[in-house]
């Protein structure tokens, strides 16, 4: 990382094959852009996300890693997803502790319907990550020029907290 | 099995202050199964201690390992021959894996990545509770194979105290079970209540930790010793 103005973050986005994967392809096909820094492993379900996975993913250079599953009551496999916002969430707790911003890795939830959701989540989950920088593993804090964003100004917060749990009969 | 929870990366990444390259060693036995010390929570740990200690401009290397026993010296044996290359030893094995790793390689610093906690099993998934303190003298036979030693906050022999609420829990700990409460339950499930009815003495503490280190010695599976006369 030589130079913060050109600085695009690479993030790594795990994604449940049965829903986000599905999704991020109908947001392809339907001509909808997300930040092509977004990197996506497809995962048999978001259950399937190991702590480790996710450390190892910003140790070997991710600037963050978004989780992607299908809305909680619709997981393929009945609670893989609620599983895995625990383990993000741990990780996240882990990352207070290690002194990355625990904001770098993040849980959301779509339905392979949802293209248009996808990209929107995508693209405010890049701002994010752009606004706070290269880890500090790649470059020293002093050498950010970027304020971080305050939590009043996280905007995927904000866009999270009108989404609601699929519940019986979703989708 | 034996219990044991991770300490928090803050006091691990001060034993670690000064050290370049550190060996984890994890155990495949008890902590594998509490999730405390196995094969994944190595990679977890070590990959976070790397970025803290990197965070902090004193990066350490942290390779990772995993033995099947950390608490005999045979399963660890196999070390010796890297552990030139390495400050020190991070083990997340229980606190008798760090000894056996210590005694064995008297040389190089073994560190604790783990408080152990208690002997004990998993009660539902995420949670695991003492089961045994080890007294040395197990009463299970009188209490319907529940023990008030590790279970009862007094470690009382002779029935509840008055603390036991209504819905059958400690005034101790609003989510412990009283154990005295079930031990009575299950005593008249097994229809023997009147067994309860005996009274214990006092317990000979002698056995448990009051005595000091215990140590047993079984001479039918001791190596024997070969007289040179014969």
């Amino acid at each position: 990382m030589d130079n913060i103005a050109t600085y695009e973050p690479q993030i790594i986005a795990f994604c449940c094959l049965h829903c986000a994967y599905a999704a991020a392809d109908l947001a392809g096909t339907s001509r909808i852009a997300y930040p092509p820094s977004i990197k996506i492993v497809s995962l048999s379900c978001t259950g399937r996300t190991d702590m480790g996975h996710i450390l190892k993913t910003l140790e070997d250079g991710a600037d963050g890693v978004l989780v992607v599953g299908c809305l909680e009551g619709g997981c393929h496999f009945q609670t893989g997803n609620l599983y895995a916002r625990q383990r993000v969430e741990h990780v996240a707790g882990l990352l207070d502790q290690i002194g990355l911003e625990s904001e770098r890795v993040r849980m959301v939830n779509v339905s392979a319907g949802q293209g248009a959701r996808f990209a929107e989540l995508a693209n405010v989950f890049a701002k994010t990550i752009k606004a706070l920088g290269p880890t500090g593993l790649k470059m020293k804090p002093a050498a950010r020029e970027i304020p971080l964003p305050s939590p009043a100004e996280d905007e995927l917060t904000l866009l999270l907290a009108d989404q609601k749990p699929a519940g019986k009969g979703a989708i | 099995m034996i219990v044991a929870d991770q300490k928090p990366i803050k006091d691990i990444k001060e034993m670690l202050r000064g050290k370049k390259k550190v060996l984890a060693v994890g155990c495949g036995t008890c902590v594998t199964v509490c999730f405390a010390g196995g094969k994944r929570e190595v990679g977890v740990l070590s990959s976070a201690l790397r970025m803290a200690t990197k965070l902090d401009d004193e990066p350490v290397q942290i390779d990772e390992t995993v033995v099947q026993r950390q608490c005999e010296k045979e399963f660890i044996e196999h070390l010796g021959e890297q552990l030139d290359e390495y400050d020190a030893i991070l083990s997340l094995g229980c606190g008798v894996g760090v000894q056996t790793l210590a005694d064995l390689y008297p040389n190089t610093r073994v560190l604790p990545a783990l408080n152990t906690k208690f002997m004990g099993g998993p009660s539902e998934q995420g949670v695991w509770v003492e089961l045994c303190q080890g007294c040395g003298n197990c009463m299970l036979e009188y209490t319907g194979g529940i023990c008030p030693i590790s279970q009862c906050a007094k470690q009382l022999m002779n029935g509840p105290c008055g603390g036991t609420g209504k819905d059958g829990r400690c005034e101790v700990d609003p989510d412990t079970p009283c154990a005295w409460f079930n031990i009575w339950e299950r005593m008249d499930q097994l229809g023997i209540q009147d067994e309860l009815m005996q009274i214990q003495p006092a317990k000979d503490w002698s056995s448990s930790r009051d005595g000091g280190r215990r140590r047993i010695v079984r001479k039918d599976l001791q190596k024997p010793e070969l007289d040179e006369d014969i």
